[in-house]
């Protein structure tokens, strides 16, 4: 009787918890979308701002914010998967990986103006690129990183012992185990770190400020400056230009990342069924 | 007759615990080694030590030598995938990899380098016939193993290890998830394995090591209690221990 008292009070507890996210989350989205999306045309989607943004579209940002989150995780998925391979597959535990672990979870928990600072300092003066889509993207990389390694270390742990065993008895080397038996099978949740990493490099401000500029020209090259969706909404909103352009942009930044995450999802799916009929 | 594979004084430890204790056997080319007993006896590890398994993880130590042809399989310099490969193991849970069953048949193959379609091909095939698998399985290849049943998919990792075209079978307990009529199966696969295959296998119980073992190898905590033909170790044991298990008294 009691067991089953407190096992309701649990679940109803859990059941608020959890309502009460999505109800907010929910709240917050709906907001915005209500404020801005009066404001979104195909002008605005396509269209250069004028008067810093006061008047006219978002295009330049749309192709920046696309551009920057591209170039970060071109830098970022490689070394980040690469890591995690390495440290799972080619390390036993040793005081070596924990001092490497322990480094990435720091890493995780430095907030990003410090990764900003240290782009601009490093990427921006000191290696001389300026402010530009390379240095910000370098910046952002090292950002999402942590994420990358940590989620990617999930995924190639929830691989099951007996693939790795099957394929070594069949003579597999450990290269080719790695990328036939553990590669294939953590790819669902790989995906799911970049999507992560991608939405935080999308949305991220302070570290892009610091980094990529904020410059309202179309970039045309990896050196050029660029202004994120994101910073540009910060902009506008912080600099009072314009209240509606603002929720307009947030607006479009909300529909673009949920609609990457839908994307990705459907493109998990048919990989990971394209593997299993592989 | 020079033995196919030569247990030399064998140890293996992990950590303090003493699996294996200075083990020495002899496989003979073309026959069925059953190495029988209760759990925990040392079966697994000596398998696994057999193409080198074990040192995959966490691994222990060993003494001693295995002889395959006469080579010691520990030499330095001694390709571990080529070993693998001359030396297949089956385990006791049926596992398919996440792919169709042409891959899984192929995967062994591949890694080897063949990439020739009509190769494979052929490969495949005949390792699915000889698994006894190829009237079952032949008209869906391109669809996913792991849709196939347990049985199934064990007779999938049979003809995975035969098309690697190896030189000795290693089975641990391969029938131990099975039913009967899987088990049947599998039990005449073997029997027909060992005109082309020198086959060790750790039995699901006493009574298949009786049905298809040419000779027998009783393990108890580590130790070989006795070993010799299969005929002479279920009728006369030597050892009372040996006696004992083989009539149900424990184990
Ligand atoms: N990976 C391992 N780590 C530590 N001890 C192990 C491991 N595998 C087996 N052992 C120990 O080695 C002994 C022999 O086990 P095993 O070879 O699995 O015997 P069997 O197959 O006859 O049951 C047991 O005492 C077991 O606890
Ligand atoms: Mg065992």
């Amino acid at each position: 009787m009691k067991r089953q008292h407190s096992q309701l009070v649990a679940f109803a507890g859990l059941w608020f918890a959890a309502s009460l996210t999505i109800v907010i989350l929910a709240i917050i989205i709906m907001y915005i979308l209500a404020q801005g999306l009066p404001y979104v045309n195909l002008e605005f989607l396509t269209g250069r701002p004028l008067e810093q943004g006061r008047e006219g579209g978002i295009f330049p940002t749309i192709l920046g914010t696309l551009a920057l989150g591209a170039v970060s995780l071109v830098l970022a998925v490689p070394l980040g998967v690469g890591a995690a391979v390495f440290l799972t597959e080619y390390t036993r535990p040793s005081p070596l990986t924990t001092i490497m672990r322990f480094g990435t979870d720091s890493l995780a928990g430095v907030p990003s103006i410090i990764f900003g600072l240290f782009g601009f300092i490093f990427f921006v003066t000191r290696l001389h690129m300026s402010w530009s889509l390379l240095a910000g993207g370098l910046t952002l990389a090292l950002m999402v990183l942590p994420t990358i390694i940590r989620t990617t270390e999930e995924a190639i742990r929830a691989v099951p012992v007996a693939y790795r065993e099957v394929s070594y008895g069949l003579g597999a080397s450990r290269w080719q185990m790695v990328r036939t038996v553990v590669l294939p099978n953590a790819l669902p949740g790989i995906i799911t770190g970049i999507i992560l990493s991608f939405g935080r490099a999308v949305g991220e401000t302070a570290a892009v400020i610091f980094t990529a500029g904020t410059a309202l020209n179309i970039p045309t090259s990896i050196l050029s400056p660029t202004r994120t969706m994101a910073v540009h909404f910060y902009i506008l909103a912080v600099e009072g230009i314009s209240l509606q352009k603002a929720y307009a942009t947030g607006a479009v930044l909300i529909i673009s990342i949920l609609a990457i995450n839908v994307l990705a999802n459907a493109l998990i799916t048919r990989s990971v069924s394209r593997a299993v009929r592989r | 007759m020079t033995p196919k594979i030569e247990i030399d004084q064998f140890s293996y430890r992990y950590g303090d615990e003493i699996a294996l204790n200075t083990i020495s056997l002899q496989v003979q080319p073309n026959t069925i080694l059953a190495i029988f007993g209760p759990a925990r006896g040392g079966k697994t590890t000596l398998l696994r030590s057999m193409n080198r398994l074990t040192e995959i993880g966490e691994p222990g130590t060993h003494s001693g030598r295995i002889l395959l042809d006469g080579q010691d399989i520990f030499a330095p310099g001694t390709d571990i995938a080529t070993l693998r490969r001359r030396v297949g193991m089956v385990f006791a849970l049926p596992v398919a990899l996440p792919m169709t069953i042409f891959d899984n048949v192929a995967y062994g193959p591949r890694m080897r380098g063949v990439r020739s379609r009509s190769q494979l091909q052929d490969l495949v095939q005949s390792a699915l016939q000889s698994a006894a698998l190829w009237d079952e399985v032949q008209d869906r290849l391109d669809t996913p193993a792991q849709a196939l049943s347990g049985g199934q998919q064990q007779r999938i990792s049979i003809a995975r290890v035969l098309a690697l075209e190896p030189e000795v079978i290693l089975l641990d307990e391969p029938t131990a998830a099975l039913d009967p009529i899987s088990t049947a199966k599998i039990e005449e696969a073997l029997m027909e394995l060992k005109q082309q295959y020198t086959i060790v296998i750790a039995p699901h119980n006493v009574q298949q090591a009786g049905r298809i073992a040419d000779d027998a190898a009783f393990f108890l905590m580590g130790e070989c209690i006795e070993a010799g033909p299969a005929s002479q170790i279920f009728t006369m044991p030597r050892d009372r221990r040996t006696e004992d298990y083989i009539t149900g008294r424990f184990g």
